[in-house]
């Protein structure tokens, strides 16, 4: 080392304490930059708000006819914990755009450029997109109520199934923002996302009841952790001897722990080595 | 070993980085003096991007030392970080964002209180003329514009190192220029800039030292000025419509200087490298031409740009006249050297 760098370097370390604090506000500023611009763009909103509400109106009223549904809420609260979890899952889109275009047009670069902390461009966007999530989550509830769903199992039952919907969003959101930063082009994130999520929330429990699929189906469909998630939201929700809460509570639970614990260091890995 | 110097806000010393196969820099050396320009010249593919990756902490060297402002940029990377400034080759800034927005975001995001962040993005907005612009999504706004808040927002912390890649790629003769006022006016603060271009007289305005950098290695270096020296200075050049006087003419302007002049016969156009002498050699010909009845069109004294300087050191030059003389031409294929 040299004489002059030496001195140099030992003052210019911040305290842990100080580092934590900007962690927590770097975050916070950059998850108000994020929720700014997806207030800021039409399509953005419509995707995310318009599009599950369209399938609220189309499930309920075009194919709920022909769907017998299990329970005594009828298939309008049979849909809703599905639509809710889809609706969950999908939102993870924008998390992967986002963050391909943030890669792509050198945001990303810029900011690790900068002394803001290192974990603030994920958990801003994590924590942004878990507040939209959640936004669109309520505002889905309240249609689904204009049109004939009802919570069957107390406050605590609807409070649950949301929760349990956030913590499914955010972790498809960690698999979603490792995808948009490994594949950074924003097309190709779109096809990938499609790719993946649709298949999994329809060949699940979401829509319709799955001993109606064929058995091959039947298999995969079970088996899944979007099924085992909408399980449980709906056990939440509605309650019930139709709807058991356990196991599908502690097996999704199971599931996304694994992914989480999977995808949040992939995503990470990804974010250092943009670029 | 004592290399750090803090005279040097810059200073890289045998730097390699690789992508694979690809060796973006094969063993890079250059200092910048605190306080000046240094002007970072090259084609495409030629490794600038690389090396202001390299020096803004964001690619890890795969051999090398890079200091800025004392601090060693892969050790001490979270340092050099609170002293640098970086506006890349395309503008980072949120488009769905108001300038204001984007400015104090950036302010906040280096850790500026938030009371002097937004007086800061004021008075950036004022200088950079976005002032009127300040409330309105950065989407609607001109190239120009864009380029502006863009280098406005990585200025907003007052950083003493400013990295630019490619700062007027994509704008206008106009926007041009106007973005020069802006960075000498931040030169002239005294803030040290390294800015990496393919506009040739964009160097030479504004750096005081220039480096040529072509497949990853600095292949010239030095003061515009001496630069233009290596490929022999001022150059005159004319044609003789009628291809009977060419002989003429070359013996006429053969004394003028040193170097031998050079014959494209199929362009039937001349060129004589005079050195510095410019103006004097120019009326010289003219008189020696009229003298020996030679007819000439399109007499011209031709000063080197940066991009002859570029040609002759970048390989070009070899294929040319064992004297150096053809030096200058813009292409290798361009008629046949005397
Ligand atoms: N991340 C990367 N992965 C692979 N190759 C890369 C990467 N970044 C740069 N390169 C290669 O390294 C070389 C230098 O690229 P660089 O972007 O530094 O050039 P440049 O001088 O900035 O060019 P330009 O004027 O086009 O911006 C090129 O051959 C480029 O393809
Ligand atoms: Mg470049």
């Amino acid at each position: 080392m040299t004489a002059i760098a030496e001195p140099l370097k030992s003052r210019a370390r911040p305290s842990a304490a100080q580092m934590a604090r900007w962690a927590i506000s770097d975050s916070l500023v950059m998850t108000r930059r994020n929720l700014l611009v997806w207030l800021r763009v039409p399509a953005y909103i419509v995707f995310t708000v318009v599009q599950p509400v369209i399938f609220v109106l189309l499930f309920r009223y075009v194919f709920g006819g022909a769907i017998h549904a299990p329970g005594s809420g009828g298939y309008v609260s049979y849909l809703m914990p599905g639509i809710i979890g889809q609706t969950a899952a999908f939102a993870t889109f924008a998390t992967a755009i986002a963050l391909a275009q943030e890669a792509t047009k050198g945001v990303i670069d810029r900011f690790r450029a900068m002394p803001m902390a290192r974990s603030a461009v994920l958990a801003g966007r994590l924590i942004a997109d878990s507040i939209r999530m959640l936004i669109v989550i309520l505002v889905i509830i309240g249609v689904g109520y204009a049109v004939g769903f009802r919570f069957q199992n107390g406050v605590a039952g609807a409070v649950g199934m949301v929760l349990l919907a956030e913590i499914f969003g955010i972790t498809i959101c960690s698999v979603s923002a490792f995808v948009g930063l490994a594949i950074k082009d924003e097309e190709s994130v779109q096809a990938f996302g499609l790719i993946w999520i649709f298949p999994l929330t329809f060949v699940s429990s979401a829509f319709v009841p799955i001993a109606t699929m064929p058995g091959w189906l039947q298999v995969f469909a079970n088996n899944q952790p979007v099924t085992l998630v909408i399980n449980a939201m709906r056990a939440m929700a509605l309650g019930g001897p139709d709807f058991p809460l356990n196991p599908s509570l502690w097996e999704s639970l199971l599931w996304l722990a694994g992914i989480l614990i999977v995808f949040v260091p992939l995503a990470v890995w990804s974010y250092r080595r943009v670029g | 070993m004592a290399l750090t110097n803090t005279d040097f806000a810059i200073e890289v010393s045998a730097l390699h980085k690789s992508f694979g196969k690809v060796h973006a820099l094969r063993g890079v050396d250059f200092a910048v003096p605190r306080g000046s320009v240094l002007g970072m010249l090259g084609p495409n593919g030629a490794g600038k991007t690389t090396a202001v990756r390299v020096l803004t902490t964001l690619l890890r060297p795969d051999s090398g030392r890079v200091i800025v402002e004392g601090y060693d940029v892969v050790r001490d990377a979270a340092a050099v970080r609170r002293r640098i400034g970086l506006a890349g080759q395309a503008t980072a800034i949120q488009l769905e964002l108001t300038g204001r927005e984007n400015l104090e975001i950036m302010g906040r995001l280096n850790h500026m209180p938030r009371s002097s962040v937004r007086g800061r993005a004021a008075e950036l907005l004022e200088r950079f003329e976005i002032a009127d612009a300040a409330d309105r999504p950065a989407k609607t706004y001109s190239g120009g514009m864009q380029r502006r808040l863009d280098l406005a927002a990585s200025l907003i912390a007052e950083p003493s190192v400013l990295f630019l890649d490619e700062p007027t790629t994509g704008l206008d003769p106009y926007g041009r220029l106007g973005m020069w006022d802006i960075i000498r006016e931040l030169v002239g603060r005294g803030t040290t800039l390294l800015l990496t271009t393919q506009y040739l007289e964009e160097a030479d305005e504004l750096a005081n030292t220039i480096v040529v950098v072509d497949h990853g290695e600095v292949i010239a270096s030095g003061t515009p000025d001496r630069l233009k020296d290596q490929v022999g200075g001022d150059l005159l050049e004319f044609t003789v419509p009628d291809r009977a006087q060419l002989d003429d003419a070359v013996r006429a302007v053969a004394g003028l200087s040193d170097s031998a002049p050079t014959v494209e016969t199929d362009a039937k156009r001349i060129k004589v490298p005079v050195g510095s002498g410019g103006s004097t050699a120019l009326v010289e010909a003219v008189r020696r031409l009229d003298a020996a009845g030679v007819v000439t069109e399109d007499l011209a004294l031709h000063r080197p740009s940066l991009d002859d300087v570029f040609l002759a050191v970048t390989g070009h030059a070899a294929e040319a006249a064992p004297d150096g003389a053809a030096k200058g031409q813009k292409s290798p294929a361009a008629g046949v050297a005397s």
